[in-house]
């Protein structure tokens, strides 16, 4: 282990100067929207620590979250694998293959039990006795098990991994199992999303690396820095919402002047992501500035919830459709009522999705 | 065991030493490979295995069929957008649904897009370790490194003998540290890698330049699909609106979107022409007397044909990328596609974990059934949940084997050039010639591991030209004055007919895709795909033909059957798509899939 330099080390013998090193710490810092005051801390957290060995295995999964991964910008994915961790197992990206690839697998657990994450992407099937997916001629789910006994701690990448997602979706046939219901005895953090965001991957990643901590989860499990708010609480559509501005028909003439798609079954008023802030691809967009409404997908069972093209009110649980509409034929002369109205509903949903996840703990 | 002859030529001998390669890495999915090497260390029989199933199909019945794109995008989030679009296209094809001309620009240049980022990240990323050594790109010497630079590709402009230093100084602190990551466990001492350090070096550092590129090329989708991966699409068009005149731009696509979409379209063809096909033609040259993997690319080839030229019209002539299908290694004729034609797609399950209640049956999509019968054969070893061997002479892969008038063929970026060039396709007889010329080979060369990797690099640039002309298209046609983006006359289901069936059809980087559908009172009734890697990766059929990687590996020498280098290499350049191709089945001995020729 003498031997296992610190991000710091490795980013100087890079030929990165110290100045270059503060200000990278310092755009980590205001990536996971923390205080300039952190910024040493960042900086005494990479001078000082080896890179964290990751083990990555695949269920059932459409590699999705990968791909989101190597899309990000800050930090760059050949940055996080290079300088932060020591990607020691991923089956998409090794080299190895076959017995070579089982025994990388193998010399990791062995050599830093208790200190490796463990990142899952995908999830078990449990039906056919998990021969739905199989790796090294055996069940998937022995894979998981075997090494997620000696993580300090599990990442649950995208919605199949904290969720179940399309593979889960009704009737379900192989029985995907999200991670928490097959390994209940390690902190699991979900990072969901169809897939995440890759700033919000490496956020979370970068995070634990610099703070030696779990991030702070709410109550499903999520990162609260990134899961805390609805899409719709920031996005920037959100005035025509309130105006009762909705596009009402695809590609109509509110569509071409980018008023609310709430009409059109935007599911970012029950959607707790964080698509409208940080955006997708370095901000380049998101579902919605794009024009097409946003499908839930960081949201526990999305496939199982109508259609995409529902209003979210349709639900008859939120019981909320008249108002919505009221907003939208009251708002050209009572802007200030459709708020108001708007207020509430906001509530009534917050406190609906409270009930929806303690029904979830239960 | 005697030698097997298969009907597709090809002799099998499993008495050999047997080599079980599970999991293969760098791929998409989950896959196992075994082999059986003889004493001079050629392979003499391989069996290809898909190893997982997720049920899409499944899932699907019942659902609104404007939102099938999402579900059966998520089959793939490599080839993200592909499923998407063969979905609306089956969905449109189905209940009639035209969509305007900038929709049918703006859906090529995303999947055009979709074909450049994927190639560029499976040469670099999931390809190239197979051929280059970054151990051995230590010893180079950054001079020699920037000279070879400039001498394979004079225009690019990072060449500089202290860039080059830089990225080693990287590398060497990489490997030095003891960490070594994703390169642990490589077989970087094996005598198959043949490079000189100079040209690793030159190519590790394209690994590091393309990672950062792809995560730009996706950018196309994210301004025209909101994300990338798994854009959103739209039955009946695109979402996106149009407006670069008036109030509200910012929220459509207007001039600064359009600047960004073409901005990235002219680095895509910098990049694969000043790096990518330059990278190509270098390390090809050191493996020139590598010419394995040929398997059935020059017997059997199937393209459905993608990127039409004007909206809603599908016939060959209107299609930039060929439709046709080459059997019995006959490039003289070219025989047409029909999806639709029962005798033309069939799938067989003789050696896949389904059952069709008799044994022999081959069915076309539309009258396909599914039903699991998972079970090992007598001679396998091992247990059911803990496979050491497999018996390949029973049922052996989650993969069903599809078969084209009874041939197993191959599907693809090089079957789609072979399609071409057999079919005269002028821009293709043109790439493919002078890549031949260039590089002072045969036309036989093509057939091979590196000839499929060559024809995915040689797409790769032609499809940026594409890209360029579905651009200026677009914006041609805004400036005519049309800015429509979605059809939505046939929006509401009370629209449709009470039944309706549809098929829809793209090439998606890997290969032929099709979608069949079948809709009943506005709901999936039923839902079917067949996928590149079903084809590609396909087990025996029932007259034992064997399918396109099992032929590719046969009679490839292994410099050491321990490693297995070579193996990797020829099913790389394949890019394998294994969630793509193990989602049909059904647990249960439940029936899936029962859908009637129209």
């Amino acid at each position: 282990m003498s031997q296992i330099e610190t991000f710091y080390d490795v980013m100087r013998r890079q030929g990165i100067t110290r100045r270059s090193f503060m200000k990278y710490c310092s755009l980590t810092a205001a990536a996971l929207g923390l205080a300039p005051t952190m910024v040493p801390k960042i900086a005494h957290a990479m001078e000082t620590k080896p890179r964290t060995p990751v083990i990555w295995v695949h269920g059932l999964e459409c590699t999705c979250c990968s791909e989101s991964f190597i899309r990000s910008a800050h930090p760059l994915a050949k940055d996080v694998v290079l300088s932060m961790i020591s990607l020691d197992y991923d089956d998409t990206l090794m080299a190895a293959a076959g017995h070579q690839a089982e025994a990388a697998l193998e010399d990791t657990i062995q050599k830093y039990k208790g200190n490796y994450i463990l990142a899952v992407e995908g999830n078990p099937p449990l039906n056919e006795d998990g021969m739905f997916c199989i790796v090294g001629g055996k069940p998937f789910v022995d894979q998981l098990k075997h090494a997620a006994k000696d993580a300090k701690a599990i990442i649950s990448w995208g919605a199949c991994a904290s969720y179940g997602c399309v593979q889960a979706a009704k009737p379900n046939p192989t029985r995907a199992t999200p991670v928490h219901k097959v390994i209940t005895d390690k902190p699991i953090i979900k990072v969901p999303g169809c897939p995440p965001i890759a700033e919000v991957m490496t956020g979370v990643i970068t995070y634990m690396l610099t703070f030696d901590r779990l991030p702070e989860l709410d109550r499903q499990g999520r990162p609260a820095m990134f899961y805390g708010q609805r899409i719709h609480d920031k996005c920037y559509r959100r005035p025509h919402f309130d105006a009762g501005q909705f596009v009402e028909a695809w590609d109509d003439e509110n569509a071409r002047k980018g008023y609310c798609l709430y009409k059109m079954g935007c599911k970012g008023p029950t959607t707790y992501n964080a698509c409208s802030t940080v955006r997708w691809n370095e901000g380049v967009s998101f579902p919605i500035q794009s024009g097409h409404g946003c499908i839930g997908c960081s949201e526990d069972g999305f496939w199982d919830q109508g259609s995409f093209y529902d209003r979210v009110t349709d639900l008859t649980q939120f019981g909320v459709e008249a108002n919505a509409d009221k907003v939208g034929m009251a708002a050209a002369g009572v802007v200030g009522a459709g708020v108001a109205v708007h207020a509430a509903v906001t509530a009534l949903k917050a406190a609906q999705k409270k009930t929806q996840s303690k029904k979830e703990e239960v | 065991m005697a030698v097997i002859n298969t009907p597709n030529g090809y002799d099998l001998d499993n008495s050999g030493r047997r080599i079980v390669v599970d999991p293969v890495t760098r791929i998409e999915g989950h896959m196992r490979c075994e082999v059986n090497v003889d004493d001079e260390g050629f392979i003499r029989n391989a069996v290809s295995t898909g190893t997982m199933w997720r049920g899409l199909e499944v899932i699907l019945k019942g659902r609104d069929p404007r939102d099938a794109w999402a579900f059966t995008e998520r089959i793939c989030g490599v080839c993200t957008g592909t499923h998407a679009l063969t979905s609306v296209r089956a969905v449109e094809d189905a209940l009639g649904i035209t969509i305007p001309d900038n929709a049918n620009s703006i859906r090529n240049i995303m999947q055009l897009n979709l074909e450049i980022h994927d190639h560029v990240v499976h040469f670099y990323h999931l390809h190239a370790l197979d051929w280059v050594n970054p151990i051995n790109a230590l010893k180079a010497d950054p001079k020699a490194t920037s000279e070879l630079q400039q001498a394979v590709s004079p225009s690019h402009p990072l060449s500089s003998p202290g860039y080059f230093r830089d990225v080693q100084n990287r590398l060497k602190q990489f490997v030095d540290s003891g960490q070594l990551g994703l390169f642990k466990n490589g077989y970087w001492d094996n005598p198959a890698y043949l490079l000189p350090p100079e040209a690793d070096l030159m190519a590790t550092t394209h690994y590091l330049e393309a990672l950062d590129l792809q995560k730009e090329i996706v950018k196309v989708h994210t301004i025209f699909g909101g994300k990338n991966p798994h854009p959103n699409w739209l039955v009946g068009g695109v979402p996106c609106p149009i407006n670069v005149h008036s109030t509200g731009a910012v929220g459509a696509i207007n001039m600064e979107r359009l600047n960004m979409v073409s901005s990235i379209i002219d680095k895509c063809h910098e990049f694969n022409t000043n790096v990518y096909l330059p990278d190509v033609k270098a390390i090809g040259g050191f493996y020139k007397n590598w010419l394995y993997g040929g398997g059935l690319s020059s017997q059997a080839c199937l393209a459905y044909g993608d990127i039409p030229e004007n909206p809603n019209d599908f016939s060959a002539e209107n299609l930039y990328l060929p439709r046709g299908a080459v059997i019995n290694g006959n490039l003289e004729e070219v025989h047409d596609v029909d999806q639709r034609d029962p005798e033309q797609v069939q799938e067989f399950v003789d050696h896949s974990w389904y059952t069709y209640g008799e044994a022999g049956k081959g069915l076309h999509p539309w009258d396909g059934i599914t039903e699991a019968q998972y079970e090992l054969g007598p001679n396998a070893k091992g247990t059911r949940t803990n496979i050491e061997e497999l018996d390949e002479a029973a049922k052996y892969s989650w993969i069903k084997a599809p078969r084209w008038k009874g041939h197993a063929m191959e599907v693809g970026p090089l079957a789609r050039y072979v399609v071409g060039y057999a079919k005269g396709h002028e821009d293709i007889k043109n790439q493919v010639d002078g890549l031949l010329r260039d590089m002072n080979l045969p036309l036989s060369a093509l057939f091979s591991t590196l000839g499929r990797t060559a024809a995915r690099a040689l797409e790769s640039e032609y499809c940026g030209r594409l890209q360029k002309h579905f651009f200026d298209k677009l914006v041609t046609n805004i400036k005519n004055g049309d800015e429509s983006t979605a059809n939505v006359e046939k929006w509401d289901p009370s629209t449709w007919p009470k039944e309706a069936k549809g098929v829809g059809a793209t090439e998606a980087p890997r290969g032929a895709l099709g979608h069949w559908i079948k809709i009943k009172d506005g709901r999936i009734e039923n839902y079917q795909c067949v996928v590149p890697t079903t084809w590609n990766g396909s087990p025996r059929d029932t007259a034992g033909n064997i399918g396109a990687f099992e032929a590719s590996l046969m009679n490839t020498k292994m410099e050491r059957p321990d490693e297995p280098v070579e193996i990797l290499r020829t099913l790389h350049s394949f890019d394998p798509c294994l969630a793509c191709s193990t989602h049909v089945m059904s647990p249960d001995g439940e029936e899936l899939t029962r859908v009637k020729v129209r």
